[in-house]
């Protein structure tokens, strides 16, 4: 499966979620499929994604919230995993596309190409729904099936170690990031909308 | 306790008075009563993190959806931070109102907060991050909401030194 297959096999929930997602190949394909201005690229802060995630489903738990993640960056940041069990917001999905390397710095492998299993990792730190999965039709099962049961998911998805041939985009990170912001202020005080089904 | 139970009552309602509706904590001696008083608020989120490097995320997904936020953490949770602090909330303009219990000055006791509390300030500076110092609790008031509003208008963070005479009752 490739990372960007599975991103297009989702890209219609995406259309109507809060999505964030982590730096390079993700960012850039997502990118290529279609910016949105609810889409966040958080494009440094390795890590932070899903933390980032975690306090906007906090703010506004009404809001479907989707943190794309990776292998690499969820490995600097597995304590927050135990935070975002902890708090288990019914309204986060996240999702880890798992490449066994950090692809965008020259394919350095990660731990997870040695044995170390981030679903298993996020089911023992207590977060309710695990999966993981290697197809495109376990992905968009297992995705559909994260939103519709609004409950905390962590869904790992093992994808190809390819990628785009850059990751600089002509989105500038701040005029994303006030697009994004200025996006969740006026959804706060629009009607809601005939799909918005949380 | 001699952690100082008036003054993080001072320092508490000048966060609500903020607009402060989350709060992220790590465990801090002095910061007990502030983290209690969170937890039994029940307009306040109060999250408990693993690292307080999560915080900065917290804080910016809070930011970007409208919500105020504030981080309570000593010197060394500061220093662990930092990578966010600068490629999250810097990179992306994010306002933080961090509020730093600042051991290791003088008339510390414990060894092992010697060192963080020595460079605290020089760090902040080279962040080029506003700072003041609480340490009287008649500023209390004036200076959070002064804190808080530079964050707000700025779009970047700060950083409030909450000092020894303020937080601990037998110094």
């Amino acid at each position: 499966m490739k990372r960007l297959d599975a991103m297009r096999a989702i890209y219609p929930e995406l259309e109507r979620s809060v999505v964030v997602t982590i730096m390079g190949a993700v960012a850039a394909e997502l990118q290529s499929l279609g910016h949105r201005p609810n889409f966040f690229y958080l494009q440094h802060a390795m890590g932070l994604a899903s933390s980032l995630g975690l306090g906007i489903a906090l703010a506004r738990p009404g809001l479907p919230v989707v943190v794309l993640d990776g292998d690499g960056s969820l490995l600097m940041n597995l304590g927050g995993l135990t935070t975002l069990a902890r708090y288990r917001p019914g309204n986060l999905t996240h999702v880890v596309f798992d490449n066994e390397s950090l692809l965008s710095v020259g394919g350095f492998p990660t731990a997870t190409s040695t044995g170390s299993d981030l679903a298993a990792i996020a089911a023992g730190a207590g977060v309710p729904r695990t999966a993981t999965v290697r197809t495109l039709e376990e992905f968009r099962a297992a995705f559909t099936g994260a939103l519709a049961a609004k409950e905390l998911t962590t869904i790992v998805a093992k994808v190809e170690a390819v990628g785009p041939s850059g990751y600089v985009t002509d989105l500038s990170l701040l005029e994303n990031r006030f697009q994004f912001q200025r996006y969740l202020r006026e959804i706060a005080t629009a009607a809601p909308r005939p799909r918005d089904d949380f | 306790m001699p952690v100082s139970v008036s003054s993080s009552t001072l320092i508490y309602s000048a966060l609500k008075d903020a607009g402060v509706r989350i709060v992220s904590a790590l465990p801090e001696t002095w910061l007990v009563h502030l983290i209690r008083m969170a937890e039994e608020d029940p307009a306040m989120t109060l999250v408990r993190l693993a690292k307080e490097e999560e915080g900065v995320g917290i804080s910016a997904g809070a930011h970007l959806a409208g919500v105020k936020s504030a981080m309570l953490m000593q010197n060394h949770g500061f220093l662990a931070a930092i990578n966010g602090i600068v490629s999250c909330a810097q990179l992306y303009r994010i306002p933080l109102l961090m509020l730093i219990s600042d051991r290791g000055g003088f008339g510390e006791r414990d060894p092992w907060q010697t060192e963080g509390g020595g460079v605290t300030a020089h760090v902040l500076e080279a962040l080029r991050i506003p700072v003041d110092r609480l340490d009287q609790p008649d500023q209390v008031g004036k200076k959070v909401a002064q804190a808080a509003t530079l964050a707000g208008s700025a779009s970047r963070p700060v950083a409030l030194l909450l000092g020894r005479d303020l937080m601990w009752e037998d110094a």
